[in-house]
């Protein structure tokens, strides 16, 4: 048996290490390492609950918007305060953005350059991977960059600046849209429809969100989409990196009043969708550089670092789901949506690294249509904001979905202040180490069995499975 | 023909959110993907091909002196704790702290850049409750000396630079580089905090939409009313460093254009305090936090004369969420 250690990991958000243990040319096991603590649960407490607005989002300037949306979920269920429903619309449109955002970078800048390296040289779409994909020079790098700005132009409406604005706060958006600016918001969505359709793509939105199973699939996809089937299915992605955790999702984007999400919440285990239980959760620390012993639930958690605990080997609590680890982001979204594509996919090759790419892209071909429709169901006329109220005590749990997966936020305000704050990301679900019974996190499953290529010190088999969660170590260990 | 060399950059992240590296995303050029004629990215951990034992070659043999870096960047707070150990972040694939890899890149580099207010002054992360040692490069919050001494110059003879901001704006990033790769921003033209002038000289507060609600003091009571934000809701913009106003975010954005306060995150230590963000302190009903350079007398008495003279117009639109009062018409020959 050889040892491997991986890292630094580049092309993922944030710091990751990660320890091969390799026998026969294949991982045997892998631990995950997430090398950074930044203590911001503790940042929050006896501060006023407004001011999680601000701290909040700083724990990710990726997904900084979700962090809010968590926070502001949190504090107006402590507070009883509802928004107006062009709060709500606002706040969905800005995830929406943020989400398509990361989705877009993900496939361009992180997951698909590793595809035009050298040691991929011999395949039949190597050269067209390269120009395409190739970090640095990759013509959909360049293009995806450029239409994340024109992108972007919305937060500066909805947002004033991101990342890290406070344009979301508890009673909806400090930012009425007027006319003109809605009017703005449809134009600058389109372009970025016409973006996907052209490059992305190479078909209507509609014809991908409505592919129906792998068949469809390889006869319809076209452009930069169509390469990656190309290179899935010449590489076997399909059977790479398979994850046999529960898929998780909280659920995303609620309609007007609190309705019905466009993606539901539940969970999926067996080929069975169930329904999710907020009080199973718990966060082991069995294996985590934190002081405790049993699973605490995030409204009872606690955050207290302990660096030279033995047997320790990371930064990152293990939350579980009932004691299982359960994976989060796109692939469980898309399910518990019931997209008919997703549920063949996951019924063929189960979650691995080829049906969570296709998940993203899936979501991604869903989303921007649903934004069109919220921008235009923006009502200029009506509030976007209520205050919110001076808070003496209260409970609350924000439960919202960024763009990697379920984010929860859970806190307790005593006596005017936040006297406890917990944070579960969606990496610290996927990227868990160990727990206290030997279980390893859903990402250190997938990787066993991976095959470890001669003489490579860091297989690029590994870095595929990887970079398929789209890791968010700054959300990890906040 | 000669060619001008490119200025080359490494790009470090310590202990950061990943926020300033999201807002250089938006940079003209575009610096991320190779994209400026000047600034050539030898590493960045978001974008950079080379992973894992590639990315180890390429920083020791910038230790080792073999390759050469213009600007070491360094985005996030700099952790030395637990207890002096710098192990709350710990260099992946190092297998030492990260502040010690920090430190030795400084020394290898022509210049230094902090790239936000966590590489700064310690940011959100040093912030008020903060109990691991995160520090900024050459300051602790307010206090100079962060990783490096006061004294400390990187080999070009300048202290570390700051660029400011929660995040910094891409421009300040991109045009703080430039200036460096053409040898043209010295010592005189960074402020005390070592934040390049071309934006720390200006206040958040130029350039602001609200222009006329503040010289009136017309103040917003709520979040999304149109008026003034500094009187009751925080806003600091007339006491923080930056031209967020004036060059705008993401297209045409900002932070009061979008109805919250400016909570001066160029500042250092601007988490320091638990005094409430969203919210003005008042002595008297007087706001503590006046404008910079401005004395106190005269603060009192020129507001008290603006309320005054508030027109209605302006009076009744600062407290709803869009303008009920129209301007009054006029033509041009109407006196």
């Amino acid at each position: 048996m050889t040892r491997l250690i991986v890292g630094p990991f580049n092309r993922v958000e944030g710091d990751l290490e990660i320890r091969l243990e390799v026998e026969d040319a294949r991982v045997k096991e892998a631990f995950v390492n997430a090398p950074l603590f930044r203590d911001f649960e503790h940042l929050m407490q006896g501060r006023y609950p407004l001011d999680a607005m601000v701290i909040a989002p700083r724990i990710c300037g990726i997904c900084s918007v979700s962090q809010s949306a968590a926070a502001l979920s949190a504090l107006a269920a402590s507070a009883g305060l509802a928004m107006p429903t062009n709060g709500r619309t606002v706040l969905n449109l800005m995830q929406g953005l943020e989400n398509a955002a990361d989705h877009l970078v993900h496939f361009a800048l992180f997951f698909m350059p590793d595809f035009a390296r050298g040691c991929y040289e011999s395949r039949p779409w190597h050269d067209l991977a390269v120009t395409r994909f190739k970090a640095g020079s990759g013509g959909l790098g360049a293009e995806a960059a450029q239409a994340r700005s024109r992108l972007f132009r919305a937060m500066g409406i909805l947002a004033g600046k991101w990342p890290h604005s406070l344009a979301l706060t508890p009673g909806g958006s400090t930012k009425p849209v007027d006319a003109a600016e809605r009017a703005g918001l449809m134009e600058i969505l389109g372009e970025f429809r016409r973006f996907l359709e052209t490059h992305l793509f190479g078909m209507p939105l509609k014809a991908v969100a409505g592919l129906a199973d792998g068949a469809a699939l390889a006869n319809g996809a076209g452009g930069d989409f169509k390469l990656f089937l190309a290179i899935a299915d010449d590489l076997d992605l399909w059977s790479l990196g398979r994850s046999k955790a529960t898929l998780m999702s909280f659920g995303a984007y609620p309609g007007p009043e609190d309705g019905a999400k466009l993606f539901a919440a539940g969970l999926w285990r067996d080929g069975q969708m169930l329904a999710l239980d907020e009080a199973a959760i718990a966060e082991d620390v069995g294996r985590a550089w934190f002081q405790g012993n049993a699973p605490l639930h995030p409204a009872q958690g606690a955050t207290e670092p302990d660096a030279g605990k033995d047997g320790a080997y990371s930064w990152s609590k293990a939350p579980r789901l009932a004691g299982r680890t359960a994976e989060v982001g796109a692939l469980a979204r898309q399910t518990m949506a019931g997209q008919p594509l997703i549920l063949s996919l996951l019924a063929a090759h189960g979650s691995t690294v080829g049906t969570r790419v296709v998940a993203r892209l899936v979501e991604l071909a869903r989303l921007v249509p649903a934004m069109e429709g919220w921008a235009r169901a923006i009502d200029p006329r009506q509030p976007f904001c209520l205050p919110f109220p001076i808070l003496a005590s209260g409970q609350g749990v924000g439960m919202v979905e960024a763009a990697r997966g379920s984010l929860g936020h859970w806190l307790t305000v005593e006596n005017g202040r936040l006297a406890a704050y917990q944070v579960i990301a969606p990496t610290t679900w996927n990227f868990s180490p160990r727990d206290s019974n030997g279980v390893p996190g859903p990402a250190e499953a997938a990787l066993q069995g991976v095959a470890v290529e001669g003489n490579a010190a860091s297989p690029v088999a590994v870095q595929h499975v990887v970079r398929s969660f789209d890791p968010c170590m700054a959300c990890t260990v906040h | 023909m000669s060619t001008i060399p490119p200025y080359s950059v490494l790009w470090l992240q310590a202990g950061s959110c990943g926020g300033c590296t999201a807002a250089a995303m938006e940079s003209d050029p575009k610096l991320l993907i190779g994209a400026s004629s000047f600034i050539s990215l030898v590493g960045h951990p978001a974008v950079c091909e080379a992973s894992g034992a590639e990315y180890l070659d390429l920083l020791r043999s910038i230790l080792s002196g073999v390759t050469k870096i213009d600007a070491l960047l360094v985005e996030g707070a700099v952790m030395l704790g637990p207890e002096g150990s710098g192990r709350f972040q710990m260099a992946s694939g190092f297998d030492r702290p990260m502040c010690r890899l920090v430190e030795d890149l400084a020394a290898k580099s022509r210049h230094v850049v902090a790239v936000g207010s966590c590489a700064a002054f310690g940011g959100v992360v040093a912030g008020s409750g903060s109990r691991t040692q995160a520090v900024g490069l050459q300051f602790d919050s307010g206090k100079a000396g962060g990783l490096l001494a006061p004294g400390w110059r990187s080999a070009s003879g300048l202290p570390v630079v700051n660029i400011a901001g929660c995040a910094p704006h891409p421009g300040w990033i991109v045009e703080t580089l430039l200036l460096l790769s053409q040898d043209a921003l010295g010592a005189d033209d960074l402020d005390s905090y070592q934040r390049p002038r071309f934006f720390a000289d200006h206040l958040a507060h130029h350039g602001c939409n609200r222009n006329e609600y503040y010289e009136y003091k017309a103040s917003a009571l709520e979040p999304s009313q149109q008026g003034c934000l500094m009187e009751n809701l925080g806003c600091r913009a007339t006491q923080a460093p930056g031209d967020c106003n004036r060059r705008r975010w993401n297209g045409n954005g900002s932070c009061t254009n979008a109805g919250y306060a400016c909570i001066a995150c160029t500042a250092p230590g601007f988490a320091g305090s638990q005094e409430p963000f969203l919210e003005t302190p008042k002595l008297a009903g007087i706001p503590v936090g006046l404008p910079v350079d401005m004395p106190k007398a005269w603060f009192v008495a020129l507001a008290a004369l603006s309320k005054s003279a508030t027109p209605s117009r302006v009076k009744k639109n600062a407290t709803e969420s869009r303008i009920l009062v129209p301007p009054a018409p006029r033509s041009r020959t109407q006196k």
